[in-house]
């Protein structure tokens, strides 16, 4: 009798262990995810001001929405935001297409020395950015680059990797050499998990290993594309540690050159936090939507799939 | 089905190689600019060593500098990526078990919060989270950097992936009956079971973690705190105007990146990557 009234209990329910599991997660959110934002917001809609006259006291006053008004309309920020498009439209397709090629030769049947590409390609993948952009920033200074030496050598002209346009190529290479591979190793993986019958099937009526991947891979591998190209996006948006460290090494780059180094130029140079917030929230909301739209565009495929 | 000889496919291994060249190249160069003496970055071809001892020299110079400052960096990266991954997948697995196997009120509250919590852009946390620690008077200490690392969305979905995908529901009816009690049950059946994907979330916490910048770079405003990231983006700046830095830049970037791909090799089989691909289906 015990046992089975015991037993009834606990399949009703566990009691409070799982919220005991979940509490030092849940906390740590609400302290470093929730709290944060919410203050974000709050900081966002005051501004400190002079009350009184003469050397009166500075306090926080609630502002509205003055501070959105001014990121909106901050042209330092707009060109910040063209500079990151255009360094996006380079980073993001060339990512996924190489990220793509990749995986897609990698499981093209016979290729040789496989585990040793797939290895090297990966590798990046564990250089932090900062390094990253040491590590490349050294090949395009001029005084040091191998590459200019062998032009020079050559007899041909050294190309400018800080120039006007080639900044932007520049930048984006060392953010698709770290993120290449470990796109391809989610692409392959993926591709890995699918049946094999399909394969089969389409080689028996005579299809091409080509034909078998625009055919049939690529649109299997629609929803892996679309949450590695949604991670690509909002890397995009996040870019700060490569153009922050090749700045030391080249006056095309600008203290606000992307976004967030103009969020970061806002709250910690010039000390207007509050102005900084609203730039922040700004950015994260563009995030969100950004990935709920592409979450969407998922779900759509999903559901229309099976 | 079997072919006597299998013929490699040449284009597809070729293109591949193009791309492993692509990604060790820089890494290479790296090795063969270590080998220059601060004498000699600027005036022989850095796309071949020297061997003049310059990579042992510019080795005691690095030890040397600031009192073996590289080393504190190299240490607090240490206590940084390995401190806040073991953290991340304590509290991670807890919080992905309970969300597998239980039903509980609150809980679609709760994982609705945390997959939100995924598309919040991290950095953009960062000042918010460094005025809420500067309040809390933690800004500069190896806390600041670490609490923050610790919650991780991504990993807690990564772990109620994986303790649904691989602990059966009767393993744990069975553990009841035998009288377990739930924690007891999440310690000795749910861990040992979910251990591939606790491996892998450990070392993806640890590369995220050994990788960042932003959030170093912010809280810590102290020398002797940084990780190697920020440590060498600080020396790299005032290489700018005392160039003969520069070798101390690449010789550092070339040590900080040796531990990094040995933990990276050793542990590849290890790894369970398509936990992240299976993270596409749900």
């Amino acid at each position: 009798m015990t046992t089975v009234s015991t037993r009834r209990r606990r399949l009703r329910g566990p009691g409070a262990a799982p919220y005991l599991m979940a509490a030092p997660a849940v906390l740590l959110f609400i302290a470093f995810f929730l709290v944060p934002i919410g203050y974000a917001i709050w900081l966002s809609l005051h501004a400190m001001r002079v009350r009184g006259r003469g050397f009166g006291v500075r306090t926080e006053v609630f502002v509205g929405l003055e501070n959105y008004l001014s990121a909106i309309t901050d042209s330092a920020m707009y060109e910040a935001l063209v500079r990151m498009l255009a360094y996006g439209v380079i980073m993001v397709p060339v990512t996924m297409g190489l990220a793509l090629s990749f995986a897609l030769m990698l499981d093209v049947p016979k290729v040789g020395l496989k585990s040793f590409s797939r290895l090297s390609i990966f590798l990046p993948y564990a250089v932090p950015g900062v390094i990253a952009s040491v590590l490349w920033g050294f090949t395009y200074l001029p005084a040091v680059s191998p590459i200019n030496r062998v032009a020079t050598e050559l007899g041909v002209p050294a190309p400018d990797f800080f120039g006007d346009v080639s900044i932007y190529f520049s930048i984006a290479n060392i953010a698709i050499w770290g993120s290449v591979g470990f796109n391809m190793v989610v692409l392959y993986t993926a591709l890995r998990a699918m049946p094999a019958e399909v394969y089969e099937a389409a080689k028996i009526d005579g299809a091409s290993e080509w034909q078998i991947a625009w055919k049939i891979k690529i649109p299997l591998l629609a929803p892996a594309l679309i949450m590695t190209s949604v991670f690509s996006l909002i890397g995009m948006l996040q870019v700060f540690s490569e153009p922050n460290t090749v700045k030391s090494m080249t006056n095309s780059i600008t203290p606000d050159w992307v976004p967030l180094m103009r969020i970061y130029q806002q709250g910690f140079i010039e000390n207007d936090i509050y102005l900084s917030a609203a730039t922040s929230v700004l950015l994260a909301l563009i995030t969100v939507l950004l990935s709920v739209a592409a979450l969407a565009v998922f779900r759509f495929r999903a559901r229309r799939s099976s | 089905m079997k072919r006597p000889a299998t013929r490699v496919k040449i284009v597809p291994t070729i293109l591949l190689l193009l791309g492993a060249l692509y990604s060790i190249a820089p890494v290479i160069w790296l090795v063969f600019a270590s080998t220059k003496g601060p004498g000699e970055l600027f005036t022989t071809f850095s796309g071949f060593p020297s061997f003049n001892g310059g990579f042992m020299e510019n080795v005691r110079t690095l030890n040397e500098f600031g009192d073996g400052r590289f080393w504190t960096w190299t240490l607090n990266s240490l206590i940084y990526a390995g401190g806040g991954a073991l953290l991340t997948v304590v509290i991670s697995a807890a919080c992905g078990y309970a969300m597998a196997k239980y039903r509980f009120r609150g809980q679609k509250l709760i994982l609705g919060s945390l997959l939100a919590g995924v598309l919040v852009p991290g950095i953009t946390l960062s000042i918010p989270q460094y005025l809420l620690l500067s309040s809390a008077g933690l800004v500069g200490t190896y806390w600041s950097v670490i609490l923050p690392s610790v919650i991780s969305p991504y990993s807690i979905y990564l772990c109620q992936v994986y303790a649904s995908a691989s602990i059966p529901d009767e393993m744990l009816e069975a553990g009841r009956v035998d009288g377990a009690g739930e924690f007891r049950m999440l310690w000795s059946i749910g861990l040992p079971v979910m251990m591939p994907g606790l491996v892998t979330v450990f070392l993806l916490q640890f590369i995220g973690i050994w990788n960042n910048f932003l959030l170093p770079y912010i809280m810590l405003a102290d020398d002797d705190r940084f990780p190697l990231t920020v440590g060498l983006y600080s020396l790299l700046n005032r290489g700018a105007s005392q160039p003969a830095l520069y070798t101390l830049v690449i010789t550092g970037a070339l040590l900080s990146i040796i531990p990094i791909f040995a933990l990276f090799l050793f542990l590849q089989r290890y790894w369970k990557l398509d936990l992240i691909a299976g993270g596409v289906k749900g």
